[in-house]
């Protein structure tokens, strides 16, 4: 089953599914229905940063470190937590100046700095070529391992005899591969869809192989983590190497892997690509800065386990890095190991793909393009077409990238493990951080700042991590290892003056991001930034804060003729004219462009060329300047003026709908007091026109009948007087609520005795409610009641509550009853009746002007036909007492069991 | 003699139109409510009636209302009485199928010659 045939069919099949899938993918987004829009695509592919180092790798650290392997997957972690604030920001500024790379990212932010773009091409280069090299040495040991167990497979070196090398052949295959569907398309910062999707297709892949393994150690070789865990227990080794103390370099070693990967994780070139370059929608961001974290746990979920597994099943081989694949085919398994080396692939090649596609145009863009402009057939005034020769470039570059990762393969490969060769790409990668965090939040970074800080930090990582490596690997004396470069002991690779006892990558880390970081500040605090670069700073650090698109806007001046040759040249007829269109047919070729076109021809170049190369060529066609920093600003101030303005409007705007609403509420107070007063109104005339009814019309029939007999005479007389008496009694009534209720009644107070006070209102009323057939019973539970009061105010409040009293009593057998009783320091003075009482929804109502309350009814519905009350009583009496001190209200009969009316006023203090 | 239900809660206003009517040569009841208003309607069947609108329960319209709504009394002449002033009021009133409208105080001489006014109609 395991023969070569069959296991290169298998791999040049996934291979070829891989390339089905990118033109599908590529197909579609030409079709504009982009299967890429999708935030778990997104996250997906980010997942390229698990390369064969991650997929065998990690349980050989597992192996070795312990639970150190999870730092290099925490640092991605915290970062992609930290997304909104730093992957954000680069997506936005590459979407808006057209970024292709981190080189051309670093270049654009320095003010579009040719020699930057170029020193960060070149260490990137130099950094990831052992990364490149390390995929491929997995490819090959895997295939080996997979070929030859259980035999530990020997791998060909490629000194005498290369074609024997399977590393070269897979190093070619790849180059073909990525030239096919990476360089389609000639403007860089147009995204790859279909590698996109093919990457995340891998990233499945791999996870499903791990996975597999993991399961298969877990539950089938062992009975269940639990039998895993005891089994390693009973070793004092793999106990130890279960602790957190086995981490490399201890404490140290935690925190400096852990920036390490945080670091190279948004500075690695492909991690860039796909992270920024590739982004379709920054919101994508929000799904992935969770979906990715949960990814990488799951890839590690079983790491432990294999590496323990490994280390106990002797079987297994010597070699941690293959455990993954050694453990199913110890275990007799076909098709388990097939599956594990498709993983391992799937997990190489997405690796190779992006990074050689991301390297390539890095390399093209930033060192070559610029070379090339200077030399005489590329210079800007030919007017040769070297659209074509852009992308052959770019895929010279690609075969160029791949073989010199093979030629590190197959020079210094063996040196070291996976892990280190990754580790060593980590910390050169770490090496752009200073220059692009500083580059991204602090304004005052400059070029030369960054430059130097690049060139130290670089030196410094090849003195202590790169230079070893080929010492170590026979290449070099490896003498100065011990003693120090020159022979001074200070200057040792692995223990930089005088550090010692550092895992050797965090010992290289602080000393290299030191003098980067470094530098950095301290040069950019001695120089200053050209216009250009204060112009693109503040592109930079402000791009979250502004809604300002960039455009770079050109003052100068050019022709259509000028321009359309610049773009044919570099961008074919077809992309030329696409830029162009709106303008190119009906212009002649003499007419000055609009300053617009200048800056959409500028991006298009900027897309295809990097920011560098683009404005060089830009500045060759067009007479005069790029608006300065002062003009941006100014522009930029417009807006955020003009964004203040809108605010302040809106606040206003705000400010009056509230005010409206107030005003339209107090109408609406005004409106309901306006209808109260029409109502106020109204029922005052009805209740004068009532009485006056009566008068006028016995006035009349006295008038037209002087033949009428004395005594009807006598008695029509009789009822205009008592008429005529309501009527002034009415009058003042209303006058006396008017003047309560403008605050001008006219009291006159004075001490006086509550007791003697009923007394005389009793005396008052006593003879009508008589004659009524009212009872009226007075209990008087105090001798004296001194209180401060108006002496003829109080006595109209006793008698209207008497009155009102025996209106509402029961009919039949009317009674009321008075008593006047200390409460406290206040005397109240309660009337009864036994009538029907008030519902209690119903006691303030009784307070209302001209409210009047139904009198009592017999059984037949009929009416006894006492006057009524104006309704006017009740209100003035409250009125008055509290003018007083007291308080007026209405509650249940303790003893009758009716309505009960209580006036509290407070005792005179003596 | 055509006979008169003079309804008002108000016994001085009642009284003088008793007195009035009985003058103008009329046989008059009385009631102070509506309730006892439809009672004596339906007891006596009057032939026209003054109605107050301002009465305790039922008010004049609730009565003007369910006498137009009843098969015997929807033709009975009545003369609404009224201390409201207000244009609505009447307006009201004659839309419920009041067949004339009397503001208080009113002219006794104007009320009597209303009176006759309708029961002359009404024979006619």
């Amino acid at each position: 089953m395991r023969t070569d045939a069959v296991v290169l069919g298998i791999a040049f099949g996934y291979l070829a599914l891989l390339f089905v899938i990118a033109a599908w993918g590529d197909r579609r987004a030409e079709q504009g229905r982009s299967v890429i829009g999708s935030p778990t695509i997104y996250a997906l592919s980010i997942a390229v940063y698990c390369t064969a180092w991650t997929f065998y790798g990690s349980v050989g650290r597992a192996a070795e470190g312990g639970p150190s392997f999870l730092l290099i997957y925490l640092g991605p972690t915290l970062a992609m937590l930290a997304s909104p604030f730093i992957i954000r920001k680069m997506v936005r500024i590459a979407r808006a100046q057209r970024i292709t790379s981190i080189a051309d990212f670093l270049s654009a932010r320095y003010g579009k700095s040719v020699g930057l773009g170029a020193l960060v091409a070149l260490i990137a280069l130099i950094g990831i070529t052992p990364y490149i090299a390390l995929q491929l040495k997995a490819i090959t040991l895997s295939h080996a391992v997979l070929m030859n167990y259980p035999d530990v497979p020997e791998l060909r070196m490629a000194e005498e005899n290369f074609w024997a090398d399977k590393s070269f052949w897979v190093a070619l295959v790849l180059a073909v591969f990525i030239i096919l569907f990476g360089t389609r398309h000639l403007d860089a910062s147009e995204r790859h869809e279909g590698m996109v999707a093919a990457i995340a297709f891998e990233s499945l892949i791999k996870l499903i192989a791990f996975l597999s393994v993991g399961v298969f150690t877990v539950f089938v070789l062992f009975r269940g983590p639990g039998e895993l865990l005891a089994t390693a227990q009973q070793s004092n080794d793999l106990t130890r190497l279960l602790s957190l103390e086995a981490v490399p370099g201890g404490a140290v070693g935690w925190v400096g892997t852990l920036a390490m990967a945080f670091l190279a994780f948004l500075t690695l070139p492909r991690q860039f690509q796909i992270l920024v370059v590739e982004n379709v929608d920054e919101h994508h961001l929000k799904r992935a800065s969770w979906l990715f974290p949960l990814y990488l746990l799951a890839i590690n979920l079983f790491v432990i386990p294999v590496a323990l597994a490994g280390l106990l099943i002797g079987d297994a081989g010597s070699d941690p890095d293959s455990f993954v694949l050694t453990l199913p085919l110890s275990a007799g398994l076909e098709g388990l190991p097939l599956l594990v080396f498709i993983g391992g692939l799937s997990a190489a090649t997405s690796m190779v793909i992006v990074e050689t596609i991301a390297m390539s145009t890095m390399v093209s863009n930033q060192l070559i393009m610029p070379l090339l402009l200077r030399s005489r057939r590329f210079h800007p005034g030919s007017r040769k077409d070297l659209s074509g020769w852009l992308l052959g470039i770019r895929r010279i570059a690609i075969i160029l990238i791949l073989l010199l990762g093979y030629l590190y393969h197959a020079l210094v490969g063996d040196a070291y493990s996976l892990v280190t060769i990754g580790l060593v790409s980590f910390a050169a990668a770490a090496q752009f951080a200073p220059a692009l965090l500083f580059g991204l939040y602090w304004r005052g970074a400059t070029r030369l700042g960054a430059i130097i800080g690049l060139i130290a930090g670089f030196l410094v990582w090849c003195h202590t991590l790169l230079i070893p490596g080929f010492a170590q690997s026979g290449w070099l004396d490896d003498g100065f290892l011990a003693t120090g470069l020159f022979g001074w002991e200070w200057l040792r690779p692995y223990a930089l003056f005088g550090l010692e006892g550092w895992d050797i990558y965090s010992h290289s880390l602080l000393w290299s991001l030191l003098a980067n970081a470094g530098s950095l500040i301290v040069i950019s605090l001695f120089t200053r930034q050209t216009r250009l670069e204060q112009t693109q700073a503040a592109l930079f650090t402000e791009a979250l804060h502004s809604s300002l698109v960039y455009r770079s806007l050109w003052q100068g001046q050019t022709t259509h003729g000028e321009l359309r040759t610049l773009l044919g040249r570099y961008l074919g007829t077809s992309a030329t004219r696409r830029v162009l269109a709106v303008s190119a047919n009906d212009h002649d070729d003499d007419q000055p462009v609009a300053p617009e076109t200048i800056a959409r021809a500028e991006q298009a170049l900027s897309g295809a060329l990097g920011s560098a190369s683009a404005r060089v060529l830009i500045h060759s066609v067009v007479r005069g300047e790029a608006l300065d920093l002062e003009a941006v600003l100014s522009i930029l101030d417009t807006t955020s003026q003009t964004l203040e303005y809108n605010r302040r409007l809106e606040q206003k705007s705000q400010e009056l709908a509230r005010i409206g609403e107030e005003l339209r509420s107090a109408n609406e107070r005004l409106r309901e007091l306006d209808r109260l007063k029409d109502e106020f109104v109204a029922m005052v005339s009805h209740e004068l026109r009532t009485p006056l009814t009566s008068i006028r019309a016995f006035a009349e029939i006295l008038r037209d009948s002087p033949d009428l007999p004395n005594d009807k005479r006598e008695h029509f007389l009789d009822v205009v007087v008592w008429e005529s008496q309501r009527l002034s009694r009415l009058i003042e009534e209303i006058l006396d609520l008017a003047r309560l209720e403008s605050g001008r009644l006219t009291l006159n107070p004075q001490p006086l005795d509550l007791v003697t006070l009923t007394r005389q209102s009793v005396d008052a009323v006593q003879q009508v409610q008589q004659d009524r057939g009212v009872t009226l019973t007075v209990d008087l539970q105090v001798d004296t009641a001194p209180v401060i009061g108006d002496p003829d105010r109080l006595e109209q409040v006793i008698i209207n509550l008497l009155d009102n009293a025996a209106k509402f009593a029961d009919e039949q057998t009317p009674h009321v009853r008075l008593a006047l009783a200390r409460h406290k320091d206040r005397f109240r003075l309660s009337v009864e009746d036994n009538g029907n009482g008030v519902d209690p929804a119903d006691r303030e109502r009784v307070f209302e002007k001209f409210h009047q309350l139904q009198p009592q009814r017999t059984g037949h519905g009929q009416s006894r036909g006492r006057p009524r009350g104006s309704g006017l009583g009740l209100p003035i009496s409250r009125g008055i007492v509290a003018h007083l001190g007291g308080r007026l209200w209405i509650e249940e009969a303790a003893t009758l069991g009716g309505a009960c009316l209580v006036m509290e006023l407070p005792e005179r203090s003596a | 003699m055509a006979r008169i239900l003079v309804v008002d809660d108000e016994p001085n206003i009642v009284l003088s139109l008793e007195f009035l009517m009985q003058q103008a040569g009329f046989d008059v009841m009385t009631a102070m409510d509506g309730e006892s208003a439809m009672a004596s309607i339906a007891d006596t069947a009057p032939d026209l009636m003054l109605l107050d609108i301002s009465l305790p329960g039922m008010s004049g319209f609730d009565v003007l209302e369910r006498l137009r709504a009843s098969p015997h009394h929807s033709r009975l002449p009545i003369i609404m009485l009224t201390a409201h002033g207000r244009e609505v009021e009447r307006e009201k009133g004659l839309a419920l199928g009041a067949d004339d409208y009397v503001t208080k105080p009113f002219s006794t001489q104007g009320l009597i010659d209303k009176v006759l006014a309708l029961l002359e109609g009404e024979t006619r």
